[in-house]
């Protein structure tokens, strides 16, 4: 199919959702209002690590307009945990608290101010133990044991992969670079802080409604930590205010107002405050990070080797899949013929870490971009150039055994560099330029202190995790499409909108189908009761697994209609075609029926027009163990180009322009598909230059809005989006992900940017004034002018899992899906 | 202590029996039920529960609501006209300026006193004015490109 062969596809149309949001209609969890309804609140621990020897809750309950107090003990003793092996949440804890803000209790009251002063009147009594604060703090102290489970003492997970001889390889290389870095953690900060309302109804039925990104999941894990019937409990996704991985997993408020509601018989809301959602987290790891790289003299990478070591917090959360992706994903993007990689979650007593938009991602792609950046410089290359010589082959296998399909990386590289001006404001910028008066305008203004720099780094990003959090060989995605006499349609989805555009790409490609615009469909999504099952957003898995279901449930509606339509016309149902609302030949237009009428004879003919449609991941999973991480329908590619100034007196960077392009290999909108690269790039410069969830004893050092910093208009540049194209055979009408990759190639873009501008290094992220001018105070000393990680834990990886490498293998053009007929 | 507080708010007059320190972010939400005013931190640090009083942007939660009596307090539900939608809320719709859509009131709010006050701003001036108002999901481009959209139709319905 052409571009032009498209009536909806490749419009730049509104959201569907987009009137009501702009008048304020829409609703979030927090917006319920249901008549009897009670308030509550839970209590957390105010440390980081200790025994609960006793909870006494009788002064809470004496409080006029407590309904109900709960605690541990009133919940069936299960843990859980959003991934099957690490099961390790209770959602209230009962002997042991492992971070400041783990619940302990809750009240439920007729207002939250009561069931605020009822929880300051319970009194816990605790037993202290040490508290863990740091990779490095968890390891010194294995007597200390933050969980008891795991792959050793406060260790979560430990792996190790090898693809191929990678010592070997490094041996023959040119040049060898070895680096370290570090990624601090942050958050996601959603606008809307999370709230869910729960109603347990007197027949025994409970609903939640629950600003999540995974209903499925919550409402398997409702199932479990409740001990009720999954058939018996009704999760509702309420539109979500903002996700980017936050509302991911299961949470304790969640549970506990489902359980206050069966105490009660009255509704139960939980609001969490900003304080509270700082806590709750599950943001993006801190990330130590040692990588080995050989090289040519003209740039190809002989080999790679890479270790990280994550700061897990308190929790497993998504941590053994966070793990391997630190590893998994920096192969699909460039040729790499040989690869090893090591990687371990340590547990510490801080807020867990789990999915924040690229998951697991960044912090790779900053250590290999940023090397890459050096390599380039040591070898004499431009950084582009480099990068554009090493682009991965399409449709062939990683060395870790991924299948890669479409790569429009190549243009994306072309793209940035031709926007931005790259050659020329690379070697008219710079330090070495500075160096030559070269960027100084001539005249007797005294020079400014401000040096501009241009920096360059790529990414690729998966399209959907190819396996379920739970091993399963049920449909990833389902929808079924309905249509009536009065000719309107009805689309029903597990899918969640956190405002990237689910409901509208679901509307738009049943519109395609069927030859009507989006608004005649009507979408209703995210409804565990009503919906196919949807796994949720995250993984940017919706457009490409929705979007397939939902073709194929249009097609077999219209196939139906068609058929119908055709006995009508007496003509063949593969003449037909549907468009403008109508249904007819082409040829002969004039005696096509409208949509309406021509629902009105399938329903004649096939009796109800409903009909399924199913998508599940071709299996492509790596045969070996940890071969499950990572597989993906497809990869997005994205190229970024920064144009930034640093402050040699203040050490503050003012970004100028960012230029990214995406290989989103269809854009389904074009204007949705732009606003996830500006909302990707606006994030990645947070990251990049200020964000950072730290901690001191146990305390968040900035759990409000004000304190952790983030970018407002004002430090936002200018931001250049250019989409590419590549239609791709496994995505609906070509698309792949476009929500996540963007993020990726910020970050270092800026910190070699800043290396341009200053011929200084930042090794870690965020890359804030003051490490600026420690780096160029080591410059002015004659020492390296370097500032990042200085040591690494001493720490032994697993033996490895030792596979041949199956770089350059041909792949499959299309991959055989289950459901496909 | 509870007080009585009568409040104009979208050009009606509400009368409501509250405590005497609810501030008015609650009283709008939870006792007129006008849930289209979000919140984001409440502590004044978001800009997200923005409303106009007296045409001016506030954030309802630091505002008391016995202070904004005899005041003229305008929601995200009073910003169209009857039904037809302030140009602002047009542009926002139509260029993707609302993706998850929960800071979009107190920016809309925001932005509407701005060009209330100055027709025609350049970019930054609208950067400025909406630097109080945070905003996760879009990178502030398709809200300042719709401001700047909006600020154009109604300078040509002006003249």
């Amino acid at each position: 199919m052409t571009k032009n062969d498209f009536a909806v596809v490749g419009q730049p149309l509104p959201k569907v959702d987009a009137w009501a949001k702009v008048v304020g209609e829409t609703r979030y969890a927090d917006d319920f209002f249901l008549p009897r309804m009670a308030y509550a609140k839970l209590l957390r621990s105010s440390h980081a690590h200790a025994r609960i020897r006793a909870i006494d809750t009788a002064r809470a309950r004496a409080v006029p307009g407590v309904y109900a107090v709960v605690t541990g003990a009133d919940l069936p003793p299960v843990k859980f945990g959003i991934l099957p092996v690490s099961q390790d949440e209770e959602a209230l804890c009962t002997d042991k608290v492992r971070m400041v803000g783990d619940p302990i209790a809750a009240v439920a009251a007729v207002d939250e101010e009561t069931a605020e002063q009822a929880c300051r009147l319970i009194d816990v009594t605790y037993e202290a133990q040490p508290a863990l604060m740091s990779i490095f703090d968890s390891l010194a102290h294995p007597e200390v044991r933050i969980h008891e489970y795991g792959d050793g003492p406060n260790v979560h997970k430990n792996v190790a992969l090898q693809f191929g001889d990678v010592d070997g390889a490094l041996a023959g290389a040119d040049l060898v670079r070895e680096d370290v870095f570090f990624f601090e953690g942050n958050t996601h900060l959603p606008m809307e802080q999370h709230a869910a309302v729960a109603q347990w109804a007197s027949d025994g039925k409970l609903t939640l409604w629950s600003s999540t990104q995974t209903p499925h999941y919550v409402h398997r894990v409702l199932a479990k930590a409740l001990d009720t019937p999954a058939a018996h409990i009704r999760v509702i996704a309420t539109p979500v205010g903002g996700g980017f991985g936050g509302k991911t997993d299961p949470f304790s408020h969640e549970i506990v107002a489902c359980q206050l509601s069966k105490l009660t018989g009255r509704p139960v809301k939980i609001a969490l405050t900003r304080e509270e959602v700082f806590y709750t987290h599950r943001g993006r790891h801190p990330v130590l990070m040692w990588i080995k790289t050989g090289f040519t003299r003209r740039g190809d990478i002989t080999g790679c080797h890479l270790r990280t070591w994550l700061d897990g917090g308190a929790y497993g959360s998504y941590g053994v899949a966070s793990t391997f992706y630190t590893g998994v994903i920096n192969p699909v993007t460039y040729k790499i013929p040989v690869y090893k990689f090591e990687g371990a979650r340590i547990f510490t007593n801080k807020p867990p870490c789990g999915p924040k938009r690229g998951h697991g991602t960044p912090q790779p792609r900053f250590a290999l971009e940023c090397q890459l950046d050096k390599a380039a410089e040591q070898l004499g290359l431009d950084p582009a150039d480099l990068r554009r010589r090493i682009v991965a082959e399409p449709f062939t296998k990683t060395a870790n055994h991924l299948t890669v399909t479409t790569i429009g990386l190549g243009e994306c590289i072309d793209k940035v560099v031709e926007a931005s001006d790259w050659r020329a404001k690379r070697s008219r910028y710079g330090v070495t330029a500075a160096a030559q008066g070269g960027s100084r305008e001539e005249g007797s203004e005294p020079p400014s202190p401000k040096r501009p720099g241009i920096g360059i780094a790529c990414s690729a990003y998966m399209t959907g995790a190819g396996t379920a959090i739970y091993w399963n060989d049920m449909p990833h995605s389902g929808v079924i499409v309905r249509a009536d006499r009065s000719g309107g349609v009805a689309i029903l989805c597990g899918a969640t909108d956190i405002g990237q555009g689910s409901d509208s790409v679901l509307a738009y490609l049943t519109a395609e189908v069927l030859g009507l615009e989006p608004v005649d469909v009507q979408v209703f999504p995210a409804d565990t009761s009503l919906t196919p099952v949807d796994l949720g957003s995250y993984s940017s898995r919706v457009t490409l697994m929705c979007g397939m279901a939902t073709i194929q449930a249009a097609g077999r509606l219209r196939d139906a209609i068609f058929k119908a339509v055709a006995r009508k016309l007496e003509v063949d149902p593969a003449a037909l075609v549907a468009r403008e609302r109508k249904i007819g030949v082409s040829a002969d237009w004039d005696k096509a029926v409208s949509f309406a009428r021509a629902v009105e004879l399938g329903e004649a003919m096939h009796g109800v027009l409903a009909f399924p449609g199913s998508y599940a991941p071709p299996k492509r999973a790596g045969k070996y163990k940890g071969g499950g991480v990572g597989p993906s329908p497809c990869y997005s590619y994205s190229a970024c180009v920064v144009e930034l100034t640093v402050d040699e007196e203040t050490g503050v960077v003012d970004l100028r322009d960012v230029w990214v392009a995406h290989d989103v290999g269809r854009a389904l909108n074009p204007l949705l598909a732009e606003g996830q690269v500006e909302g990707s790039i606006y994030m990645g410069i947070g990251e990049a230059l200020m964000e950072e969830q730290v901690f001191r004893k146990g305390l968040h050092k900035q759990p409000s809005m004000l304190e952790y910093k983030s970018p407002t208009t004002l430090e936002t540049p200018e931001i250049h989006t250019i989409l590419v194209e590549t239609d791709d055979p496994e995505g609906p009408f070509g698309a792949k992900e476009v929500g996540q990759g963007p993020l990726l190639p910020v970050i270092p873009a800026i910190a070699n940017a800043i290396h341009h501008a200053l011929g200084i290094r930042i090794d870690e992220v965020p890359i804030t004034p003051d490490k600026i001018l420690k780096a160029l105070e080591l410059k002015r000393r004659g020492k390296p002018a370097r500032v990042g990680p200085e040591r690494l834990p001493l720490f032994t990886f697993k033996k490895p899992v030792v596979v041949e490498s199956a770089f350059g293998q041909p792949a499959d053009t299309i991959g055989v899906r289950p459901f496909q007929s | 202590m509870k007080v009585r507080i009568a409040l104009t708010v979208n050009d009606e007059l509400h009368e409501a029996l509250v405590p005497v320190h609810k501030t008015l972010l609650e009283v709008l939400r939870e006792d007129l039920g006008l849930i289209g005013t979000k919140h984001g931190c409440e502590l004044g640090e978001c800009g997200t529960c923005t409303v106009l009083v007296d045409g001016k942007p506030v954030l309802s939660c630091l505002a008391l609501p016995l202070e904004a009596e005899g005041r003229r307090i305008t929601t995200i539900e009073g910003l169209a006209e009857g039904a037809r939608l302030h140009p602002l809320q047009q542009a926002f719709a139509e260029l993707g300026a609302a993706q998850c859509g929960y800071c979009t009131p107190g920016i809309l709010l925001t932005a509407a006193a701005l060009l209330s006050e100055r027709p025609g701003p350049t970019r930054q001036e609208v950067k400025e004015a909406l630097a109080g108002n945070l905003c996760r999901c879009t990178g502030y481009t398709k809200i300042l490109d719709a401001v700047e959209l909006a600020a154009l139709r109604m300078e040509r319905i002006r003249t």
